[in-house]
């Protein structure tokens, strides 16, 4: 057990003890080290499964659409990252502020256990940070692995390390960020030729088996009746009548999110496939940045965004397009 | 299934000539749901309309297709002949075979080809219509009148006159406009001033009428018949209610450096000012990029000088909110910035000015009061070379394409104007063409050459440039087909006129279209020339095209009948293709109503059933029918879909995109 994962839980038991709030959503022990999941605490005592650990990279914010329905405060840890998720609900009237506990805790990157796997690394039983190096406590022994080879895409280009929202926070360390252009694989797509950029995305959205785990996780994708499950919206027909359905349904998605996607990663991190879906999600926030002037979803729980707002000085669209053109 | 019937109209030679009208309408045939197909030579006409008449009631036609022109051109003729014979009007859904098939092609297989699709088209969205209803929505009788100058005025005197309240908002601390800056008018050479002043004072003593000087429209919502306007009223640091107008404060103002704006910018104003003698209303202001007590806040003298206690220096920028039924843009124009042009040399000699600045060395309130003298030396000028077309018809990228229509008259005006006064001087034009169509307008030029002795050079000029003292203006004679260098006193540039910019803030306030040069763009160059395409907002004056004070006058007042029109109305009837969320999918995100530009959306907290009995409450999209406009945006702005636009669903659009593409 670790001091972070100490005080955070002294907080969540303060907090439900003295009721200031109903429940606590965090993470839970899993079978393994590396598989944490989302949970609810509700009382003091259901706190002795509770686990903060270098796994624990998925995105609370999104369960608190539903959880924040019950009655009274729940309280919720959300990583730097994660809070730009939580305003941008806040924004769409999803989340009743009012009803929120927002914890802001310590992040130091998170590990992706798909890419520890990969570099032929199993048994974790714990984890740690090493400097440069992440260290594992394996079954068969000790094992270490360059950090930037085994944290999530996302955490390698940090976007913050700000709380957006924040009642309170935990943290006990000075939270470094990390460096990185995150744009720089957009870029390096937008240079490519049409006939080449089709065929990248042809070859990573082929493996899209349509679990849709990446619009079950996105906190932008709270729609109570999802367009591609419902029969008279026409799109979801459109989706299978190409017989390369994925392009569609990712190219959809990315619409609808644009403008509110906060790119908090969650999407590529939750993919079974490992498809880079995140790189969509970014073109739209860099032509935004570039057509709009800089903006940061989720960085403000009110006013207005770029897409659905007009001034003098908008983008001309035919500029726009003669942009596209010119790549 | 619909009982669907087809109409296709010849358009005399219109359509029939390309399109193979005939083999259409025997080919439309075929389509599901349609009953009875004919054509007719037009369709538009008295017996055309019968045959749609004829027809719904022996087929018991339930929709109805017409190929034709626009829609914009007959939709509602079409419409209310359905009506007629108990046919929603809604059931009524035009092709456009003319504009968007016949007058584009040439190939009549292709066109024919061509207007089969655009027919199923049609067809596709008739099958999926259904009867709607307009509602009415109440009429404002107030109007706004976006600028002062001689179109706004003509146009608020006009309504003010057939008793409707009118406000004008003039962003300048007078109006007039820039025909208070005029000298003598053509083709009468009656004083400017002598005709606009007493306009003036009208406008000040109508009390329909409300000027809003000083002051600048920030936001404009709503829709014909009820626009909600925000009108920033700038700070003057005078109490207009306050100030009699004595200019004792002129007097004693110490920072006289100011450049007169109205003189354009010959001679000097004092940080507080009336811009001219009969401005309107007659009240100082203080200019705050000038005064001392506001840069610096030491002096006061104005203050402690003012009887009336009028000055007040803390005055903040204030904002009005009013509600009007219809608003006139009558924003006017401003010279062209000559600056570009080099080979004139305007910015390097004090003796190339334009023909505005011209207007106020001839203007006896003006400068000089009225005497011709040239700035750099202020002695009388000998010779004096015009130049027309400086900036107008001109394609290279310095000036504007399009004519700018008044200037071949104000320079014959000003040639006769200073051989009537200085028969001394030497007076020449250098033209490229001159055109003076208008009523007594070629016999006004005519006199300029004949009686007064202008001299007339066909040729544009190529250089100015300063020798010893003398402007030299090389220039081409055409006609003598030589090269000619007059060595001139005073050189005036017929300077293009180009749309006041701040038109261009309006127009984006009013959704009114506007051209490449800044021109607002009318309804229908011909048949529709005052009204704007977004219903109403009327233009008057040069904000729509260049245009002398005649025509600017007979325009605004053509503006004010057609507000009148409107504004005696006590309802409008609004459009039925409006917006309407499907509450079972909202989820209450805001995003529509963020891009609705009227308004029209609204958020309620409703309840909902979910299952096992149970409830839950959640935030709900609502749209206001007589608000909404039915543009659209909210419907592809929702991600969920539960946005649909009546008329325009689309269920519609993607079954005539399937249309488009069916093979």
């Amino acid at each position: 057990m670790n001091a972070l994962e100490n005080a955070m839980i002294e907080k969540a038991r303060d907090l439900l003890e003295k009721g200031v709030v109903k429940r606590v959503v965090g993470w839970e022990r899993g079978e393994f080290a590396y598989d944490p999941s989302p949970a609810t605490f509700e009382s003091a005592q259901s706190l002795e499964s509770f686990v903060y650990n270098d796994f624990c990279g998925a995105n609370l914010s999104k369960y608190l659409i539903k959880v924040s329905k019950n009655e009274g405060k729940t309280a919720v840890f959300l990583k730097p990252c994660d809070t730009y998720s939580l305003n941008q609900l806040i924004k769409e009237h999803r989340v009743d502020r009012e009803k929120i506990y927002a914890i802001g805790i310590e992040c130091q990157q998170k590990l992706d256990h798909f890419a520890i796997e990969k570099i032929g690394i199993d048994g974790i039983r714990e984890e740690k940070y090493d400097g440069d190096e992440a260290v594992f406590h394996c079954v068969d022994g000790e094992k270490r692995a360059k950090k930037e080879d085994v944290v999530l895409l996302r955490c390698l280009t940090c976007k913050s390390k700000k709380f957006a929202i924040a009642e309170d926070t935990v943290v006990l360390h000075e939270m470094t960020e990390s460096c990185g252009d995150r744009f720089e694989e957009v870029r390096k797509l937008s240079g490519m030729t049409a006939d080449e950029r089709f065929a990248f995305w042809q070859n990573e959205l082929s493996r899209c088996i349509r679990c849709n785990a990446c619009r079950n996780v996105c906190p932008a994708c709270t729609c109570i009746k999802c367009v591609f499950d419902n029969p008279k919206s026409g799109v979801a027909a459109k989706a299978n009548d190409v017989p390369f359905e994925e392009q569609l349904f990712h190219i959809i998605r990315a619409f609808h999110v644009s403008g509110r996607c906060t790119d908090c990663g969650e999407c590529s991190r939750v993919c079974p496939e490992r498809i880079p879906l995140h790189l969509l999600n970014r073109k739209f926030i860099l032509d935004i940045n570039e057509n709009y002037g800089e903006y940061q979803a989720g960085e403000e729980s009110e006013g207005k965004t770029p897409l659905t707002s007009y001034q003098v000085t908008d983008v001309e669209p035919g500029d726009a397009v003669r942009k596209g053109e010119d790549r | 299934m619909q009982r669907i019937g087809v109409f296709i109209c010849w358009c005399g030679s219109n359509i029939a000539a390309t399109v193979d009208v005939e083999r259409l309408a025997q080919l439309i045939k075929a389509e599901p749901g349609v009953v009875f197909s004919a054509d007719y030579q037009y369709m538009c006409s008295e017996n055309g309309q019968q045959l749609i008449k004829n027809a719904v009631k022996d087929y018991n036609l339930t929709g109805i297709v017409i190929g034709s022109c626009s829609p914009r051109m007959h939709e509602a003729t079409f419409r209310k002949a359905a009506e007629s014979v108990g046919l929603n009007p809604y059931m009524v859904e035009v092709a456009n075979l003319r504009e968007q098939c016949s007058w584009i092609h040439k190939d009549r297989e292709e066109a024919t080809k061509k207007a089969l699709v655009l027919l199923r088209t049609a067809i596709a969205k008739v099958r999926l219509d259904a009867p709607l209803t307009a509602g009415e929505s109440p009429v404002v009788k107030r109007a706004l009148v976006i600028g002062g100058g001689i179109a706004g005025i003509q146009a608020a005197l006009d309504i003010a006159e057939a008793g409707f309240p009118v406000d004008i908002v003039e962003k300048n601390p007078t109006i007039g406009g820039r025909m208070a800056q005029l000298d003598k008018t053509f083709p009468t050479l009656d004083c400017s001033a002598c005709i606009l002043t007493p306009k003036m004072v009208d406008c000040a003593q109508n009390e329909n009428i409300d000027i809003l000087s000083y002051s600048e429209v920030e936001d404009v919502k709503g829709f014909v018949g009820n626009f909600k306007v925000r009108i920033r009223r700038k700070a003057r640091y005078v109490d207009e209610t306050k100030c009699t107008g004595c200019k004792v404060c002129m007097e004693k103002c110490p920072s006289k450096k100011g450049l007169n704006e109205f003189n354009m910018n010959l001679n000097n104003r004092t940080a507080i000012y009336i811009p001219f003698a009969q401005a309107i209303p007659n009240v100082a202001v203080i200019d705050p990029t000038q005064c001392l007590k506001l840069k610096t806040g030491k002096c006061g003298v104005c203050q402690k000088f003012c009887g009336a206690g009028a000055i007040d220096y803390t005055m903040q920028d204030t904002f009005v909110e009013r509600e009007y039924g219809a608003i006139v843009v009558a924003t006017g124009f401003r010279p062209i910035n000559v600056d570009a042009f080099n080979e004139y040399g305007y910015s390097d000699n004090k003796d190339v000015i334009t023909s505005l600045e011209l207007e106020r060395l001839m203007n006896a309130a003006g400068p000089t009061n009225g005497v011709l003298l040239r700035p750099s030396d202020n002695t009388h000028p000998k010779v004096i070379t015009f130049i027309q077309c400086v900036g107008s018809r001109d394609v290279s990228g310095c000036g504007k394409p399009y004519c700018s229509k008044i200037c071949c008259m104000y320079t014959a005006k000003h040639a006769m104007l200073i051989r009537e006064k200085y028969p001394d001087t030497e007076v020449h034009v250098f033209y490229i063409d001159v055109r003076t169509p208008g009523k007594n307008y070629d016999e006004f030029y005519r006199r300029a050459v004949e009686q007064y002795g202008v001299d007339y050079i066909k040729g544009m000029v190529g250089k100015v440039w300063n020798e010893n003292g003398k402007l030299m203006v090389q220039g081409a004679d055409l006609i003598e087909n030589e090269q000619v260098v007059i060595p001139s006193d005073l050189v005036v540039l017929a300077t293009a006129i180009e749309p006041e910019p701040s038109v261009r803030k309006i127009a984006t306030l009013l959704t009114a279209s506007i051209d490449t040069n800044n021109f607002l763009n009318e309804s229908h160059p011909k048949l529709r020339p005052v009204e704007s395409p977004t219903a109403g907002v009327y233009l008057a004056g040069v904000c729509q095209g260049p245009k002398d004070i005649p025509e600017t006058v007979s325009q605004a007042s053509a503006c004010a009948a057609k507000v009148i029109g409107l504004l005696v109305k006590n309802h409008l009837k609004t459009n039925p293709c409006v917006a309407r969320p499907d509450e079972t999918a909202c989820n209450g995100c805001s995003q529509c109503a963020n891009v609705c530009a009227y308004g029209a959306i609204t958020y309620v907290d409703k309840e909902f059933r979910i299952g096992g009995g149970k409830t839950e409450t959640r935030r709900v999209a609502q749209v206001n029918p007589a608000v909404c406009q039915g543009c659209g945006a909210c419907t592809v702005t929702c991600p969920s879909g539960a946005m649909d636009l009546s008329g325009f669903s689309t269920a519609q659009i993607l079954s005539e995109v399937e249309a488009i593409c069916r093979k």
